[in-house]
């Protein structure tokens, strides 16, 4: 069983390079490269070759990556093409912020779903069940503008009990700083739930539907025993796989979110890069974004490992 | 024993009654039985006869959709029907207890077999977890299960089926019930396994005085441990009676047929008379999957026409993989396969359209051997087209030709396979085959999947079409009784070698290769007494088998 | 829940009715926006941020335009758009998971993990590297949504050749020595029809959804032209000012989705029972 964890945690570090690779690749070998990009319009042959120039761009495009790379892994990105500053000092405190609202929603969103997905699935077919399921149904594939502007339209200008816009600066303290980050925090919370209530309900009844779960019902065990005895230790693996892909999923959805609420996080930074062409800015971004992305995967393989009998205690 | 009187009434069921809520189909109609301690019930019959439901109703419990919706369950008297949900609880595990075709999906893979079978006991307070381990390992060695201080450590994954169904068997008896429910517990096992679990619980049966339910659909094994037996189709009772009764003078129509065909007398045919080159001949053929140890390894075989060779062998003894490797699906690594004189190339691909025509396959499970997607036309008109090139309206009118020779109604020409009975879908693949007007036929478990009686069936149509068309069979199955019905040779097969082959009559008759031996004695027969006989000597010919693979192996 | 209406030989549930009308509608406005919408989409007709009125049935945006017509015409380019990805997508998709299915062996294994490699990036960040470079010309945002997103076709393709190669009546097939166009045809894309159409479905409310997030950001479709994305993102700041423009096409955007998903689930269901009968 440690030798395919460890084959895992090979794995995830494998794809994590193949990831920076692509995302450098993706922003120097397809066609117009950085010199272009940042001149846009303005550019004439000599402006062009002088940019390139000064920006190393004449080197091959292997030593490059290579260059950047190894700066990377000691969080050098360079300096932003936009603001010519550090690409780190303009990077840190952004996604501080970022993992706090990512934090926050994950904190109420995961107790919240597994526990809706598991009254829906103990009450299979009831009025509950059938209630949670259309409406699962409705909110899974609403995208997270609209519930953040419903939200900021009822909570925020009508009722004005939260701000509409979320600027924390880094001297908040933490209780205001919950109270401004409270609607994006709704919102992602909402949009997230649905599908992690959804699969965790299934996993649940598909788990519910084995053969020896009946036979611990023939063994004349009470229903709460059945559930937490039998039925849990097996789910588990299945909803932790669930929970990681969809904070994988919720990492996305904090751009959308941080736009929406004008909150300074690492979203709207990577946004107000790609608008701007500042490829160090993206790229960092990018890194970063892929990164938390591979590891909540590889976290939730890892785990699924970790819970399986059959691999726990080999024959 | 503990003061409890053999013969006393211990269950009653009348009237019963089980639909399936929603579509509001009857699974159960008016069964009625009596159980009285120490006695065993049978309940037989074919996949969809409700034994199953009947077995679960009696622990008051049904499958998520379904209810009683009327008649009386009284365990010692009382109406289990009538009982409040906890009452209910108490009595199942304790009282009634049941043990389940598939031990391997019934046990909880996240639990040592320990923790699963003093739950029970420990949970229904009637012993403490000492006690109860105490007697879980008392209940191992009676069972004959290795090592049994530690055996309950282990997870369900961990030993193998044939000890996992005897585990089961444990954890049914740790509180000491008054009625065990068997559902099918042999039906996963391998023929040579079934024997021991068998016996395993019947002395269990026996010494603890139990009463018990035993559900299978197989006639003979149940005549081994049931002292009365009742036969169930569509949900109702055909008929009901002691053992005896039934085996030696069924009453009614549908069991002297099920009795009369596990008693067919068996028909050699007669040796094909020689003279021509073989159809089929094999010679030291070896094949693997990659790099795994040969799955066949030095097969060497010969098919006459009009021959039908049955190839025989428990599940991994790589049957089905030497028709795999006759078809060309898996190229062989060395040896010689000739049909009609020439060599076939290993290579499914390399071999010429009337080569791969004159051998055809049918398979064990007709509904993924269907495109469910095509009509009956276009399943059987489509070899036709393919190899003879025929015009449109010839093609249908052999296909009704085809559809005829199968008596199948003409009109099915333009169904589906899902509008057809698992019957009719294995005939449809018959017809397929023959439209090749194929030479050699190969059957992988063709009747395994289907009921008996519908196998019966299909089985003397086989023989029907070889006695009209003189088409070889190649017949692959674990079943001795079949093989012995209509095989004219065999072959037996144990880890990819051939241990024993030749006429039938010559292989089945002494002196018997040991694993033939094992394999013929442990085919269930239909007398009451038969099980102390297979019993007799096992263990000499079970070890002669262990030298023989010893052997093979060097 | 079933409704006394059929579709390819099976009832509608009533969700799926409802998915299916709104489909239509919807598509009805992408074709028909010039004679549907009263005015044109960079009409100015009247006064900013005037309130409904009969000929303005949602009112007038910040620079005077009429709502419902712009909705009209917005359906036009985000369905369009959606529409022609997932057709790319697609393309690539199935005819790289059938080729990988069938050839087996090292092409199979080289597209397996490539399309691995991209699935384990999230595709909104590594869309955003990509067009920080290229820009946002409609072609480059077609074409990067629509490669971004083969990957899934790639996977549920081959999977579904694979699994349907491997059953029994293929190898009839093969033993019979039918040639490969002929068993794909014939065996497997009948079988395997049912679970593409729904995951056509799906693919396009990806894209669509995509396409909407891109353009909310600002990354995606550009003025003049607009989807309901972006006219999401020219309202946004009336919605301090208690105003419904923001929600129009954002709600426009939900609806669909969820019509959509409606449709997929009742295919799906069917696939699933179908399924169920054959074992």
């Amino acid at each position: 069983m440690l030798r395919l964890i460890g084959q895992r945690l090979g794995l995830g570090l494998l794809t994590l390079v193949a990831a920076s690779v692509l995302i450098f690749a993706g922003t120097e070998v397809l066609p117009g490269d950085l010199a272009s990009a940042i001149l846009q319009n303005t550019a004439t042959p000599e402006s062009l070759a002088e940019l390139r120039q000064e920006l190393g761009l004449n080197r091959p495009a292997a030593v490059r990556y290579f260059d950047w790379a190894s700066h990377a892994v000691v969080g050098e990105f360079g300096r932003s093409l936009a603001s010519h500053r550090e690409v780190v000092v303009e990077i840190a405190p952004r996604l501080r912020n970022t993992l706090f609202l990512a934090s926050y929603a994950a904190i109420v969103a995961v107790p919240l779903a597994v526990g809706l997905g598991l009254m829906a699935a103990i009450w299979q077919g009831g009025v509950y069940d059938r209630a949670v399921n259309f409406a699962t149904l409705l909110t899974i594939s609403v995208p997270e503008y609209l519930v953040g502007y419903i939200l900021i339209k009822y909570f925020s200008v009508r009722l004005g009990w939260f701000p509409s816009l979320a600027n924390v600066t880094p001297d908040t303290p933490l209780l205001s700083r919950i109270w401004l980050t409270f609607l994006p925090m709704l919102t992602l919370v909402l949009v997230v739930i649905a599908h992690m209530m959804r699969m965790t309900r299934a996993s649940v009844l598909q788990i519910m539907s084995s053969p020896y779960i009946e036979m611990a019902f023939l063994k004349g065990l009470p229903k709460w025993r059945v559930v937490i005895r039998h039925a849990f230790p097996n789910a588990v693996a299945p909803i932790i796989s669930v929970v990681a892909l969809d904070l994988a999923y919720l990492i996305v959805g904090v751009v959308v979110v941080e736009v929406v609420f004008v909150y300074p996080g690492l979203g709207q930074l990577m946004v107000d890069a790609v608008s701007k062409h500042d490829v160090p800015v993206v790229q960092a971004c990018g890194l970063i974004f892929a990164a938390a992305f591979i590891l909540l995967n590889m976290a939730a393989d890892v785990l699924a490992i970790l819970s399986n009998p059959r691999l726990r205690h080999p024959r | 024993m503990n003061g409890r009187r053999m013969g006393e009434e211990v269950l009653e069921v009348a009237g019963l009654r089980v639909v399936a809520r929603g579509v509001g189909t009857v699974l159960v109609d008016d069964v009625g039985f009596a159980l009285r301690r120490g006695e065993v019930v049978g309940l037989i019959g074919e996949s969809g006869a409700g034994k199953s439901t009947v077995g679960l109703a009696i622990l008051g419990y049904t499958r998520p959709g379904c209810a009683i919706e009327g008649g009386r369950i009284l365990f010692q008297g009382r109406d289990i029907r009538a009982m409040t949900p906890p009452e209910r609880r108490a009595l199942r595990g304790a009282s009634i207890a049941y043990i389940a075709q598939s031990a391997a999906a019934s046990f909880n893979p996240a639990m040592t077999l320990f923790e699963q079978i003093s739950e029970i006991p420990v949970r229904h307070r009637l012993m403490t977890p000492a006690a109860a381990k105490v007697e879980a390992i008392r209940l191992f060695s009676e069972l004959e299960l290795p090592d049994p201080e530690r055996f309950g450590d282990r997870y369900p994954h961990q030993v193998s089926g044939g000890q996992l169904q005897r585990a089961m068997a444990a954890m049914a008896m740790a509180a000491k019930p008054d009625i065990l429910v068997f559902d099918e517990p042999t039906t996963a096992l391998d023929v040579t396994t079934q024997v021991e679990v068998l016996a395993a619980f019947r002395n269990l049966i026996r010494e603890h005085g139990t009463a018990a339910v035993y559900i299978t659909h197989d006639l003979a094994v149940v005549a081994q441990i049931a002292d009365h037996i009742m036969v169930l189709r569509h949900g109702r009772t055909v008929e009901h009676g002691t053992a005896d009764q039934i085996l030696r003078e069924p009453r009614e129509p549908y069991t002297r047929h099920l009795v009369a065909e596990r008693l067919a007398p068996h028909r050699y045919r007669a040796d094909i008379v020689g003279g021509e080159p073989p159809l089929l001949e094999l010679q030291d053929v070896v094949a693997s999957y990659h790099t795994l140890p040969r799955v066949i390894d030095g097969v060497t075989l010969d098919v006459r026409r009009g021959d039908t060779v049955a190839v025989v062998g428990e599940s991994g003894s790589g049957k089905s993989t030497l028709a795999r490797v006759i078809t060309g699906l898996l190229p062989r690594e060395a040896g010689a396969i000739r049909f009609r004189g020439e060599t076939l190339p290993p290579r499914l691909r390399e071999r010429s359209r009337d080569q791969l025509r004159r051998v055809q396959m049918i398979y064990q499970m007709p509904d993924v051997a269907l495109n469910s997607c095509q009509t009956l036309y276009e399943i059987i008109g489509r070899p036709v087209r393919f190899y003879f090139g025929r015009p449109r309206a010839q093609v249908r009118a052999r296909v009704r030709e085809l559809l005829a020779l199968m008596d199948l109604p003409a009109d099915f020409i333009d169904r589906t396979p899902p509008e057809l009975s698992g019957g009719q879908k294995q005939r449809v693949g018959i017809a397929r085959a023959l439209a090749a007007e194929p030479d050699l036929i190969i059957c992988d478990e063709v009747t395994s999947a289907l009921d008996q009686l519908v196998g019966e069936e299909i089985l003397g149509l086989l023989r029907r079409l070889q006695d009209e068309l003189g088409v070889a069979y190649l017949f692959i199955t674990h079943d001795l009784g079949t093989v012995k019905r209509i095989a004219n040779k065999v072959a037996v097969m144990l880890k990819g070698r051939l241990v024993a082959a030749g006429d039938t009559a010559r292989v089945f008759a002494p002196p018997l290769h040991p694993y033939t031996e094992l394999l013929l004695a442990s085919v269930p027969e239909m007398r009451r007494d038969w099980l102390d006989e297979a019993l007799v000597g096992r263990q000499r010919t079970v070890a002669a088998v262990r030298n023989a693979q010893i052997e093979l192996a060097q | 829940m079933t409704v006394p209406v059929r579709l390819f030989g099976h009832r509608l549930t009533l969700p799926a009715l409802i998915g299916l009308i709104i489909i239509l509608v919807n598509v009805a406005a992408a074709v028909g926006a010039p004679v549907i919408a009263p005015f044109d989409q960079a009409d100015i007709v009247g006064d900013a941020y005037a309130d409904p009125d009969p000929q303005h049935v949602l009112g007038l945006d910040n620079l005077g335009r009429d709502l419902f017509s712009r909705l009209v015409y917005g359906a036009r380019m985000s369905i369009g758009l959606a529409l022609i990805i997932t057709c790319l997508s697609f393309g690539l998709g199935v005819t790289a998971g059938f080729a990988a299915a069938v050839l087996r062996g090292w092409a199979d294994v080289l597209l397996s993990r490539l399309v691995d490699l991209l699935l384990s990036m999230p595709t909104l960040i590594f869309a955003f590297v990509v067009l920080s470079v290229l820009g946002t010309a409609l072609p480059v945002l077609v074409v990067t949504i629509a490669v971004l997103d083969a990957p899934k076709v790639f996977r549920l393709s081959r999977a579904l050749a694979m699994n349907i190669g491997a059953l029994e009546y293929v190898e009839v097939a093969r033993l019979r020595g039918e040639g490969l166009w002929w068993v794909i045809r014939h065996e497997i894309l009948p079988n395997a029809a049912a679970p593409l159409l729904a995951e056509f479905g799906l693919r396009f409310s990806f894209a669509f959804l995509f396409i909407a997030a891109l353009s909310f950001l600002g990354i995606g479709v550009q003025p003049p032209a607009a989807d309901w994305g972006s006219m999401v993102r020219d309202y946004r700041d009336m919605i301090n000012l208690d105003a419904m423009a923001p929600l129009y096409p954002a709600g426009a955007i939900a609806i669909l989705t969820i019509g959509v998903s409606f449709v997929v689930d009742w295919m799906l269901a069917i696939h699933a029972r179908g399924q169920g009968e054959g074992a």
